[in-house]
């Protein structure tokens, strides 16, 4: 997914002289040739993730279109109040970009986890954001993103599902188990695993790349009285919004994530989807319990 | 110094030269009969000089994209801003009756999507000199050359690391652009031995250190930048009391 980040914002700043990158040292190697081209639009400010997100501020506030990139928990975690003064309350936007999605790098250990940043940025008002599931889904994302005039996060991953889904957001059903089935809605590279996980439960599975703004209408659409969120980063993240959305109709909800507990392991990321519970192992066992506990 | 006697000075300073409406009554009618903090007298003398003699913008043209920016960091010291910004007809000046009231566009900090002719809201400390930066990159990146940028912080907002990211920065690769004002009250806990100016000095920019009642001083440090580097002027007034 980085690589495809890397070619597209390229081509994007070749083409469109609105478009700026501010970068905080991560990356910057692969922008080499972007930098050399547009030397006053690619812009590296060091490891220095406040002025990253200020410099962005104020790049948005003379017109340009700034696209910010770095290691996700750099990106929104320490940079937030940033985020929330130098874009939002100026009424700036810019397009955030973070590659070392929740456990992409667990060797690094908790310094480089970064489950939270959804719910972080789900506390302002009116950001996208995009969750690819595959590399084949990045690009349309941010040139889409780019294109709009409002603050975006595209969140990549080193995980991947097997083949690209669309990109218009809506929830696209992969699995069909007919009305009033249990609805599954996976969130970006967390389809494989689920659709694995269920393939013989009377379960629909719809998948979505764009958390927010969730598709408010599909989820009305499919969702049956139970409902089941897989999402990879914080569990409960979308709960609020699934939750208000149905708040007119008796349903359950159960809301699968990554968890709170720092876990103090290293590992690869397929163990620490294990000890999320985020394999298809751990989906199963918890929407069995959830949807039909008799199943056992 | 007292507050009366700071206030005298400055209606003496803020004689109308220009048809415009002097600032100290629009800050007397901003004031209301409260007690202002040191922090508003210590910023009036250098925006009086920023606007008069500075400063290329027009209320007619708050969005033209060639204007210079002056972006108030220091977010709290917003009477004198606000009055000489109604003394440069940005806004009316009855604005200024009820500042903070329910259907007031002037709060205790300034918010740029109320007030026109506010480049930025600030109030949290530390955030204007980093989009003071993005704004000059931003301007150089669109070939706009002529408009300069100015932050204004206080010495005790220095405090915050955020401004020694964008120092460091903006010094070490030259924006030209930019021009950084610190009002020097002493009020920083822990000082800055040797003046705020070494902070930005060691990094590359050219500095001016003036008197921050002395106008002419002002004006000659406001301009004082070689177009080659960032500039900083420290303008040093009374200490904070307190």
């Amino acid at each position: 997914m980085r690589d495809t980040f890397v070619d597209t914002t390229t081509a994007l700043l070749a083409d469109d002289p609105r478009t700026a990158l501010v970068l905080a040292d991560i990356s910057a190697g692969l922008f080499a040739p972007a930098a050399g081209r547009h030397p006053d639009r690619v812009l590296n400010v060091g490891i220095r993730e406040q002025l990253m997100v200020g410099v962005a501020g104020g790049l948005a506030l003379t017109g340009l279109r700034p696209i910010v990139h770095t290691y996700a928990p750099f990106l929104v975690e320490r940079a937030y109040e940033q985020l929330k003064l130098d874009l939002d309350h100026q009424d700036a936007s810019a397009v955030l970009v973070s590659v070392g999605a929740s456990y992409d790098r667990p060797e690094a250990g908790r310094t480089h986890l970064s489950p939270a940043d959804v719910s972080l940025i789900d506390t302002l008002h009116g950001w996208t954001v995009h969750v690819p599931g595959h590399p084949g889904e990045v690009a349309p994302l941010l040139r889409t993103a780019v294109a709009a005039e409002t603050s975006a996060y595209l969140r990549l991953s080193v995980l991947s599902n097997d083949r690209p889904l669309g990109i218009d957001g809506a929830l696209q059903v992969v699995r069909d188990a007919g009305p009033g089935a249990p609805l599954v809605v996976a969130v970006g590279p967390t389809l494989d695993a689920a659709t694995a996980a269920l393939a013989d439960l009377p379960v629909t599975v719809a998948y979505t790349n764009r958390p927010r703004p969730f598709d408010i209408a599909g989820l009305r659409d499919r969702g049956g009285a139970d409902v089941i969120l897989v999402e990879p980063y914080l569990a409960g993240t979308s709960s609020r919004v699934v939750s208000a959305a149905l708040a007119d109709r008796p349903h359950r909800l159960l809301a699968l994530g990554v968890g709170r507990k720092e876990l103090r392991r290293y590992g690869s990321a397929d163990d620490h989807a294990h000890w999320h519970g985020l394999d298809a192992s751990g989906l199963r066992r918890s929407v069995v319990d959830f949807v039909s506990p008799a199943l056992h | 110094m007292t507050a009366t006697t700071t206030t005298a000075a400055i209606a003496e300073a803020a004689a109308p030269l220009d048809g415009r409406p002097p600032v100290a009554p629009l800050l007397e009618r901003v004031r209301a009969g409260r007690e202002f903090g040191t922090n508003v007298y210590s910023t009036i003398d250098v925006l009086q000089v920023l606007y008069h003699r500075v400063l290329r913008v027009h209320p007619t043209a708050v969005d033209d994209p060639d204007r210079d920016r002056f972006l108030l960091s220091k977010g709290h010291a917003v009477a004198g801003y606000y009055a000489v910004l109604a003394a440069a007809q940005f806004f009316p000046a009855d604005w200024l009756d009820d500042q903070g009231g329910p259907a007031s566009r002037l709060g205790d900090h300034p918010d740029r999507l109320l007030v026109p002719g506010v480049e930025i809201g600030s109030g949290s400390l530390g955030h204007g000199l980093g989009l003071g930066v993005g704004t000059a990159l931003g301007l150089r990146a669109q070939g706009r050359l002529e408009p300069r940028v100015y932050v204004l912080l206080g010495d005790a907002e220095l405090d915050e690391g955020s401004n020694h990211e964008a120092i460091t920065y903006a010094g070490t690769t030259g924006l030209a652009n930019l021009t950084a004002i610190v009002i020097d009250n002493s009020s920083a806990t822990h000082g800055w031995p040797g003046g705020p100016a070494a902070r930005f000095t060691v990094d590359g920019w050219t500095a001016a250190t003036v008197d921050g009642r002395d106008h002419d001083a002002l004006h000659t440090a406001l301009t004082g930048h070689d177009g080659n580097r960032p500039h900083v002027v420290v303008a040093v007034v009374e200490p904070k009391e307190g």
